[in-house]
């Protein structure tokens, strides 16, 4: 079930922000501290229950962001965090796309984006988290899959 | 393509409006206004002249979905272009979008020519 949200974030950032993007190897993380400093998450429901969360390095979603819009960010503000969440609801599109196609139907809700050094990223669900790290031309980002079973 | 055409981009995210309103402009059309979930839409549809309607479909307060349908039972704009953009790319979506009358479906994420090849095909 992981790899449909790792194709859709490679999909995803080099679509929307012309990036190269390769995933590292997946881990269980342990804790609910966020690995970045921007963080878009979202709860699915469907076949199972759980949520995907992104979290972006600030130097990663600067210069994603910089490409998306095609004008220099240089700071986190609004309109980063709107982008996290667009970007966020993108990869769940995709990623359902490609888990329907394997028959299991997922909904989304709309996604939220928490900001700030080392905030807590809290999944809906008490499953593993699995954490999937990638690397870009422009910094390094993460992305965490729960499920409840 | 009619350029001069008044455009109504719908999406509750920003960014995705600048980057609609970005490759709109670069394809030449600049009359464009924007709306950030269904029901401002509907305002800006009862209160201007629009010729083409692009849209998100989820959306707080009234989906795309639904504005789609109200389009559709309305008078003044049930032949109009509504052209969904969407990251809804599930097959069931693209065929509730169809029976409720949408002009074309693009999903997300998109490029510049994926934009420009739909808008050809619906304002021919």
């Amino acid at each position: 079930m992981i790899n449909p949200f790792i194709n859709a974030t490679i999909n995803v950032l080099e679509t929307m922000a012309f990036m190269k993007v390769s995933a590292g190897k997946p881990y269980v993380k342990q804790d609910n501290t966020a690995v970045g400093d921007v963080t878009g998450i979202l709860g699915l429901t469907g076949v199972a229950h759980g949520t995907i969360a992104v979290t972006f390095e600030e130097k990663c979603i600067l210069t994603v962001v910089s490409n998306m819009l095609g004008e220099t960010m240089d700071q986190l503000n609004e309109d980063i965090a709107d982008a996290v969440g667009e970007l966020t609801n993108m990869i769940s599109g995709q990623a359902r796309k490609e888990l329907d196609e394997l028959g299991k139907v997922f909904k989304a809700a709309i996604p939220s984006v928490i900001t700030g050094r080392n905030h807590t990223i809290r999944h809906y669900v008490d499953g593993p988290k699995i954490a999937i790290p990638f690397e870009t031309n422009g910094g390094e980002f993460t992305i965490e899959v729960c499920f409840d079973r | 393509m009619d350029t001069s055409i008044k455009i109504l981009i719908v999406d509750d995210f920003a960014t995705m409006r600048r980057i609609l309103k970005n490759i709109l402009k670069q394809l030449g059309f600049k009359n464009l206004v924007e709306a950030d979930d269904g029901t401002t839409a509907w305002d800006v549809l009862e209160n201007q002249e629009i010729d083409l309607i692009i849209s998100d479909w989820n959306m707080p307060k009234m989906t795309g979905l639904e504005l789609l349908k109200k389009v559709r039972a309305s008078t003044k704009y049930k032949t109009a272009p509504f052209l969904m953009v969407t990251a809804e790319a599930q097959k069931q979506n693209v065929i509730e979008a169809v029976q409720a009358g949408v002009s074309n479906y693009v999903v997300k994420p998109f490029t510049a020519e994926a934009i420009s090849d739909k808008l050809a095909k619906i304002l021919k």
